[in-house]
């Protein structure tokens, strides 16, 4: 039934005004005031800060919720009308895509559209960059029209996320625990970090952290680690469980405090960690490092969708939300927390030199480095772990995936726990 | 309408109405749903009505769930026999040691003081306490007890079952701390006339007298260890598993009618476990 309501009625009129002057609020301008935007999604994004400056810059109103990545995917599968934007990973959106609970975006309103990065488009930062394992975000990122519930191939004009964020992840040490080099994956099951080791407990994140570390022991070598056979599962979850009986694992993680409490109380000193955790645990003054390995990095991005409920003006507000995301300063408050911007060189603006030196090109800082909120990260003279933007992008080996085997896999995550 | 009220069976049905209407509304209505719901079918999203035994015969197959449950007993088995020990040692103080009924106010509101806080604060704040680098170990090792810091502290068995411990124990002094305050003194008096010791009268007259509040203190915590997840998730840093964190974990990912069907299991557990206590004690008789 359609809603007879404030929104149906403003519907001509936005339209009309869409066509006429796209990317310029004109005639709507006094109503999107009233627009309210609900967004959901994992914490690393859905941060306060952004809610307050959208209000500021396009007088909308945004309300975040901030869950953990089963409630993202289970909510955005099961209560499409509980929000309007969903700010998830493309491996969820791999899953939650088909349920057609999101719209498709045409990428015509997306004003810089064509300064996304490679990764995102057609899956190669540079010319000569090879695809990584798992789901990559370019793979699930198209659909084939506005009602597509299908992947498509290539750059179609119609986006199932709009991509605003993405870092590759490695493993997070303590350099003062350890006292020596580590440049493998494999570490992590060395019995030298007995009772001193953790991993994350989010099976899908998880199962590419294991296979990483079981082919850098050189154990198996995946055709495929983003989509393994029930064998592979068996094989890879196998390994891990006969160490978890070892007592090789102190605990497992399941929240981003968790795992900063682990590291920073020195519970652990070599675990599965997220960027922004590595700075948590380095604002309290305790030495940690995001390790470089030989293997290369466990990437992941995210974007963000449109609920397929979200009609006229509402939609409208949305792409004006999204278009405002990509415009810089959004990207240049995430950029100085570690992660990429989908569009970085709008966020540089946003940027002091010495920063954008110090985060995307790897340069060493010319000062002190400070995160958004004021916590110094770096002294002058440091360099980011891993180096520029393309060195630590261009040597991603896998990307956060969901298998055809899922269900399967979950199960034998369970039996991994209650080992 | 006057008639119909005057019969007694009518206002009687009328009367326990209200009660009854809450009771099918927000216990029996849900309980049959989740038997309804563990013989559904669920795909990765969706949850299609059927039924069909396979969320059971998965259950019943895997060497996980026996595991779990043997786990789960063992969590309330121990942490039942510290939770008797301590909270009757408690409530045997309040009760026949402390004198005025002021002090005994006083003492019992001092015993619930820990329960204004949340009971995730409590559990929680037993981390940094029981950690690597933590007070517990930076204290043994200063006093020359240890020389290196003792890692089953935390996130192990022994974290859970203290953690568990410290949340439930309350829940034991509270039933037989009552029971205790019934008995009538001039009991202990004829007793200890008839020339029994103290560890005599403890023995065959207070224990006895105070079976209905250990019955009532047993059923709490047996079954709130049985369907905690919490507890077990943050002590044991993920490592252990009791059936409540296999239910929460197949809820996580949208596995309901799997997590219903755990459910009915631990459900039909908990009662089988409570009639076989309810066989020792007639707590109805004894109220």
């Amino acid at each position: 039934m359609p809603q007879l309501s404030r929104r149906n009625v403003l519907k001509g009129g936005a339209a009309f005004a869409a066509t006429a002057t796209l990317g310029a609020p004109t005639i709507w301008a006094q109503n999107i005031k009233d627009v309210t935007l609900r967004q959901f999604g994992t914490g690393v994004s859905n941060l306060n800060e952004v809610a307050a400056k959208v209000k500021e810059d396009l007088g909308f109103t945004l309300e975040m919720t901030a869950l953990d990545s089963d409630s993202v995917t289970q909510r955005a599968a099961t209560q499409p009308n509980s929000f309007d934007i969903a700010d998830i990973e493309y491996w969820i959106c791999k899953k939650v895509w088909p349920t057609g609970n999101l719209q498709a975006m045409d990428t015509s309103k997306i004003k810089n559209y064509d300064k996304i990065v490679g990764i995102f488009r057609n899956g190669k930062l540079t010319p000569e960059s090879t695809i990584a394992q798992g789901t990559a975000p370019h793979s699930v990122g198209f659909t084939s029209g506005a009602d597509g519930t299908d992947f498509v191939d290539n750059e179609s004009g119609w986006m199932t996320l709009i991509p605003t964020i993405y870092n590759a992840d490695t493993l997070g040490i303590r350099p003062d625990l350890i006292n020596r080099p580590i440049s493998n994956w494999s570490e992590l099951l060395n019995p030298e970090f007995k009772g001193k080791a953790s991993i994350l407990d989010i099976s899908s994140i998880g199962i590419m952290d294991m296979a990483m570390v079981v082919e850098s022991m050189g154990e198996y070598k995946y055709p495929d680690k983003g989509n393994m056979t029930k064998e592979e599962i068996d094989l890879t979850i196998g390994i891990f469980t006969e160490a978890k009986k070892n007592g090789q694992f102190r605990a497992f993680w399941k929240s981003f405090d968790e795992s900063v409490n682990l590291m920073a109380s020195g519970e652990v000193v070599i675990q599965s960690m997220w960027s922004p955790a590595i700075t948590a645990v380095k604002s309290k003054g305790v030495p940690c490092v995001y390790q470089p390995l030989e293997e290369g990095y466990r990437s992941w991005g995210g974007g963000l969708g449109m609920s397929a409920s979200l009609t006229g003006l509402e939609r409208d507000a949305a792409y004006e939300y999204i278009n405002w995301y990509l415009d810089g300063w959004v990207g240049g408050f995430l950029m100085r927390q570690g992660y990429y911007s989908a569009v970085p060189e709008t966020s540089k603006n946003y940027m002091s030199e010495n920063e954008w030196g110090f985060w995307f090109e790897g340069k060493e800082a010319t000062d002190v480095i400070t995160s958004p909120f004021g916590d110094p990260l770096a002294k002058a003279g440091e360099v980011r772990d891993g180096g520029s933007f393309n060195d630590r992008m261009g040597a991603v080996a896998c990307w956060n995936a969901v298998m055809d085997e899922n269900q399967y896999m979950v199960r034998k995550w369970n039996e991994f726990i209650a080992a | 309408m006057l008639n119909f009220l005057k019969n007694r069976s009518a206002s009687g049905w009328l009367m326990v109405s209200p009660l009854a209407l809450v009771l099918v509304f927000f216990l029996v209505l849900p309980i049959i749903m989740i038997v309804v719901v563990s013989f559904w079918r669920a795909t990765e999203f969706s949850i299609i009505p059927a039924f069909e035994f396979d969320n059971y015969e998965f259950l019943f197959s895997s060497p996980v769930t026996y595991s779990v449950f043997l786990n789960t007993f063992k969590y309330a088995l121990i942490t039942w026999v510290f939770t008797l020990g301590i909270g009757f040692t408690v409530a045997y103080f309040l009760a026949f040691h402390v004198r005025t009924q002021t002090w005994q106010i006083a003492l019992f509101l001092l015993c619930t003081i820990p329960f204004w806080t949340s009971n995730i604060i409590r559990m929680i704040s037993w981390i940094p306490f029981l950690g690597r680098n933590g007070i517990a170990n930076s204290a043994l090792i200063s006093w020359g007890v240890v020389d290196e810091p003792l890692e089953w502290l935390l996130f192990s068995d022994f974290a859970v079952i203290l953690a568990l411990v410290h949340l439930y124990t309350l829940f034991m002094v509270v039933p037989i701390f009552n029971t205790m305050m019934r008995i009538d003194k001039s009991l202990i008096e004829a007793a200890r006339d008839a020339g029994a010791n103290g560890a005599q009268i403890l023995w065959n007259v207070i224990i006895p007298l105070t079976k209905p509040g250990i019955m009532i203190g047993t059923i709490f915590v047996v079954t709130l260890v049985m369907g905690d997840f919490i507890t077990v998730r943050f002590m044991s840093g993920s490592q252990s598993a009791n059936v409540g964190r296999l239910i929460s974990n197949d809820i996580a990912l949208l596995q309901y009618p799997s997590a219903a069907a755990t459910a009915v299991v631990l459900l039909l557990t908990v009662l089988i476990v409570i009639g076989i206590l309810l066989r020792f004690v007639n707590i109805r008789k004894e109220l």
